[in-house]
């Protein structure tokens, strides 16, 4: 039978060996050879690529020429979640996709570059950066991931005085909780939120504003509030049996193997992953690290259109990962003890019409339903919007997503400014970790602009 | 198969590829193990009264990631008793009697010491002996190597003893560390020397340790200049050697020396006047079988060019290479980039907009695609865009045809010279 079969756990040593960081980093004779190799370009189309406008060249030479220090200092001065985005940036599309050695060469390896230069700053603690002379204003900052601490540290510098309110024990948001620690190692995140803390900006942990605060009471307390916020946990797609012991949420999933307590079981399971975008890729490959015995990865629509990167891809691919192309959950079945056992599917093909996003409808073939036979169902299909509090603040919004002016940085209430995923809606760019980092920079500058042209008003 | 044997004044050898007088040719059993790996000769470490030798003795120059751009050495001359030199020089010279063995003498300059070690090395069988007159460290502050290559009668002289009694032919090795090399030439000349070899090292410093301030190499705490070699230095040897080569009053054969580090460096070297060859820190850096790779390179070159001897190369440059009074003012060249082997590094417009002479657009196309352009009236065709370019074939420098007749500063001097001569006839006229 089936599921008499026994789903448990690695040992904690297989564990920790399948959870450390897959890639290692460039050796010093790999990143001298590299930075070498950079042209140094003037007017570099790797900068302008990068969304936070890192001066790439700048630190590359400063790798060549031994000035680690310096080399990190510019990396974290552009981005302040650098450690990160030299491990989670899709590099191929970002900068290393705009060198100009594609196609003469290859192109430098920017990103494994940037993590030499801040693993350095990692290991080597020293502080890079410094708070600002205070202006005596204050500012709330809602959500600690990537946009936040952004947003915290560009204003600690300009000398705003700054609390995070984060919901979860653990500032870092995404890079903390929700990337798989063989791509980002936590340490990695924990450190820029460090970085930020050291700034002298207080980050309040496990507050969840809405809950253990109103935003009405931050509004009255501060000068602005930042809200970023982000996403949520895996909306439910109304499917039959979703309810069933054995269905997860992939990012529960990858939360659960970052923190400090037992992983979900799933030694020698067969696992679908319903979806394809990153956090899917990471549900996936993350199952195989857990030890799963097959993990396939379940999507309507085929390779062409799915919108994990390529490198996810064939990170995925090569730890064996299966995909099934053109096939749609129809429901999960469970056993009478309430456990999944069963993935029904049926399989689809791409229409002549396009959707709203220019891409091709999927259509059922009728007749093609099959069962899949698995322990577990994982379900990827995007992530759930904060409308709850988006709207406990009268927060203008469009489906969830904060609408924002793009000159001002501000929500629909004068004192509110939005950065992050919460701002991010289709059409309005990838939700990369580098965008959110670049938003809360953003952000903090408009929150600046706005106090030095009110402060020279009053004068 | 092109004819690699070359012929330096008498002494003949297999090809043009010899080792340098230097730490590769210290010994019998290095010396041949490079003849077996096809070094075409060897001038062996130079002969004297032995020395004592430091510990720490090398140091190199590395440029962006590349090891050994430079080589810098405090060792001194040989360390091992004469007797020892010369029954391994016999023996080698019968294991290997077609390829050339020249030896490297350096004593005090006492006419009876030079007539002395000349007839003990002659004695056992040589081909030719290279007197160092350029050691620029150690040697030279006991009067001896450049110490006594800096005083051209004193290199005259001592040639001029050792041609006394010299049965082989007598090459006299130069020190760059002159004001005018041609001087110390013909003064070696002058001697009776049969051939020249240049250069010897530069004096030099390889570097500072920046975190515990002392110098590279240092030995226990201290340094001294040494003698610096390799790739970086070729420009200056090459130099020199086609400054000697175009010198009338030397006019003898030339093995050239300095920074050679693969075969196109020793075609530049033999174009420019040089007969052959002599290599030590390629040597030192990979070991003696990089003479295969120089040998194969230098006999395909010729293949591929019809050139049936590689004697035929010799000189062949030398006429090109002049007095800048002699170059025409009036030539045009003008950078041109082709916008398919284009990379956009921007590289070129910046060296141009900062420190050239600002002709260089970054311009956005019909494309929308970005282009970089040469305003050819402003470009003075310095060159330096195609030199940053990284790509190449991306920026050529295109000659353009000359808006007036060739016409060169000399040439120019003298018609104004004509023209003020005439018109102060017309005066007293």
């Amino acid at each position: 039978m089936e599921h008499s079969r026994v789903i448990g756990l690695l040992s904690p040593e297989r564990l920790t060996a399948n959870f450390a960081e897959a890639q290692p980093g460039l050796t010093r004779k790999a990143a001298m050879e590299e930075s070498n190799r950079c042209l140094y370009c003037y007017d570099a189309p790797c900068i302008t690529a990068c969304p936070t406008g890192i001066n790439i060249p700048s630190f590359i030479k400063r790798i060549a020429t031994d000035n680690l220090k310096g080399a990190a200092t510019t990396i974290m001065d552009s981005n302040p979640v650098g450690a990160s985005c030299a491990r989670v940036c899709p590099t191929e599309e970002l900068c290393e996709g705009a060198c100009v050695l594609n196609g003469a060469s290859k192109p430098i390896m920017i990103g494994m570059l940037q993590r030499y230069a801040t693993d350095w700053a990692i290991q080597s603690g020293q502080q890079l950066f410094a708070p600002g002379p205070s202006n005596a204003k204050k500012v709330a900052v809602i959500g600690g991931g990537p946009a936040g601490l952004s947003a915290a540290r560009e204003l600690a510098r300009e000398g705003f005085s700054v609390v995070i309110y984060e919901a979860k024990p653990m500032a870092g948001g995404l890079d903390t909780h929700g990337i798989v620690s063989f791509r980002l190692p936590q340490t990695v995140s924990l450190w820029e939120v460090e970085q930020v803390e050291k700034l002298g900006v207080e980050i309040k942990t496990g507050v969840k504003v809405g809950v253990d605060v109103s935003a009405k009471q931050l509004i009255e307390d501060y000068d602005a509030v930042v809200l970023a916020a982000g996403m949520g946990y895996v909306p439910s797609i109304g499917l039959e049996g979703e309810e069933l012991a054995g269905v997860y949420d992939a990012i529960q999933l990858v939360e659960r193997t970052k923190l400090h307590e037992p992983s979900i079981a799933l030694l020698g399971a067969k696992v679908a992953v319903i979806g394809a975008g990153n956090t899917a890729i990471d549900a996936a490959t993350c199952s195989v690290r857990l030890g799963a015995e097959q993990v396939k990865m379940v999507y309507r629509r085929t390779r062409d259109e799915m919108t994990a990167y390529d490198f996810e891809y064939e990170f995925a691919k090569q730890e064996g990962v299966e995909f099934s192309w053109l096939t749609a959950p129809k429901r999960i079945i469970g056993d009478s003890n309430g456990k999944v056992t069963h993935l029904e599917c049926v399989q689809m093909q791409l229409s002549d019409k396009a959707g709203a996003d220019g891409r091709a409808i999927p259509i059922p073939i009728e007749g093609s339903e099959f069962l899949m036979p698995v322990d577990a169902v994982v379900l990827a299909i995007g992530q759930k919007r904060h409308v709850g509090l988006i709207e406990s603040i009268g927060l203008k919004h469009d489906r969830g997503v904060v609408i924002i002016d793009e000159a001002t940085r501000r929500t629909s209430h004068p004192k509110v400014y939005a950065a992050g995923d919460i701002v991010f809606g289709s059409g309005k760019g990838d939700a990369m970790v580098v965008s959110a980092a670049e938003q809360g920079k953003q952000t903090a500058y408009a929150i600046s602009r706005h106090f030095a042209a009110t402060s020279s008003e009053a004068i | 198969m092109a004819d690699l044997r070359i012929n330096l004044a008498g002494i003949e050898a297999p090809n043009p590829f010899w080792l340098a007088s230097a730490p590769p040719t210290n010994t019998g059993y290095q010396v041949q193990r490079a003849f077996e790996a096809g070094w075409g000769g060897a001038v062996w470490k130079t002969l004297g009264d032995p020395i004592i030798n430091t510990s720490s003795r090398f140091a190199a120059v590395h440029f962006n990631g590349q090891r050994v751009a430079g080589f810098n050495n405090i060792e001194l001359i040989t360390d091992r008793p004469l007797e020892v030199n010369l029954k391994e020089i016999y023996e080698t010279k019968k294991k290997f009697p077609k390829h050339a063995l020249v030896v490297s003498l350096m004593v005090e300059p006492k006419r009876e010491k030079w007539h002395e070690i000349v007839k003990r090395v002659e004695a056992i069988g040589v081909d030719g002996l290279e007197l160092n007159f350029g050691c620029p460290h150690g040697m030279a502050e006991r009067g001896m190597g450049a110490a006594s290559g800096q005083q051209p009668d004193l290199v005259e002289m001592q040639t001029m003893w050792v041609k006394e009694v010299a049965q082989t032919p007598v090459i006299v090795k130069l020190t760059p560390n002159i004001t005018d090399i041609t001087v110390v030439a013909r003064h070696a000349v002058s001697g009776g020397a049969d051939a020249i070899s240049l250069i010897n090292t530069i004096n030099s410093l390889a570097g500072v340790d920046i975190h515990s301030w002392n110098t590279i190499p240092h030995v226990g705490g201290k340094g001294s200049h040494g003698g610096y070699c390799g790739p970086a230095v070729k420009p200056i040897a090459l130099n020199m050697v086609a400054e000697c080569a175009r010198d009338m009053h030397v006019g003898v054969p030339i093995s050239g020396i300095g920074g050679i580090s693969n075969w196109q460096d020793a075609v530049e070297f033999m174009l420019m006047g040089a007969a052959g060859v002599q290599i030590c820190t390629a040597a030192m850096h990979h070991g003696f079988r990089i003479v295969e790779e120089m040998i194969d390179g230098l006999n395909n070159y010729l293949d591929d060019k019809g050139i049936s001897s590689v004697r035929d190369i010799v000189g062949k440059s030398v006429e090109r290479y002049s007095n800048w009074g002699d170059l025409d003012l009036n030539y045009r060249v003008v950078a041109r980039i082709d916008q398919e082997t284009c990379i956009n590094c921007n590289k070129c417009h910046i060296a141009c907009e900062d420190t050239s002479h600002q002709c260089i657009d970054m311009l956005t196309n019909a494309d929308g695609k970005q282009v970089l352009e040469v305003r050819e009236e402003d470009c003075v065709g310095c060159n330096l865009c195609s030199i940053v370019c990284p790509v190449d074939g991306a920026i050529e420098m295109v000659e353009l045809p000359g808006i007036q007749p060739p016409m060169t500063w000399n040439d120019r001097q003298r018609a104004i010279e004509k023209l003020n001569a005439a018109s102060s006839e017309m005066e007293v006229v």
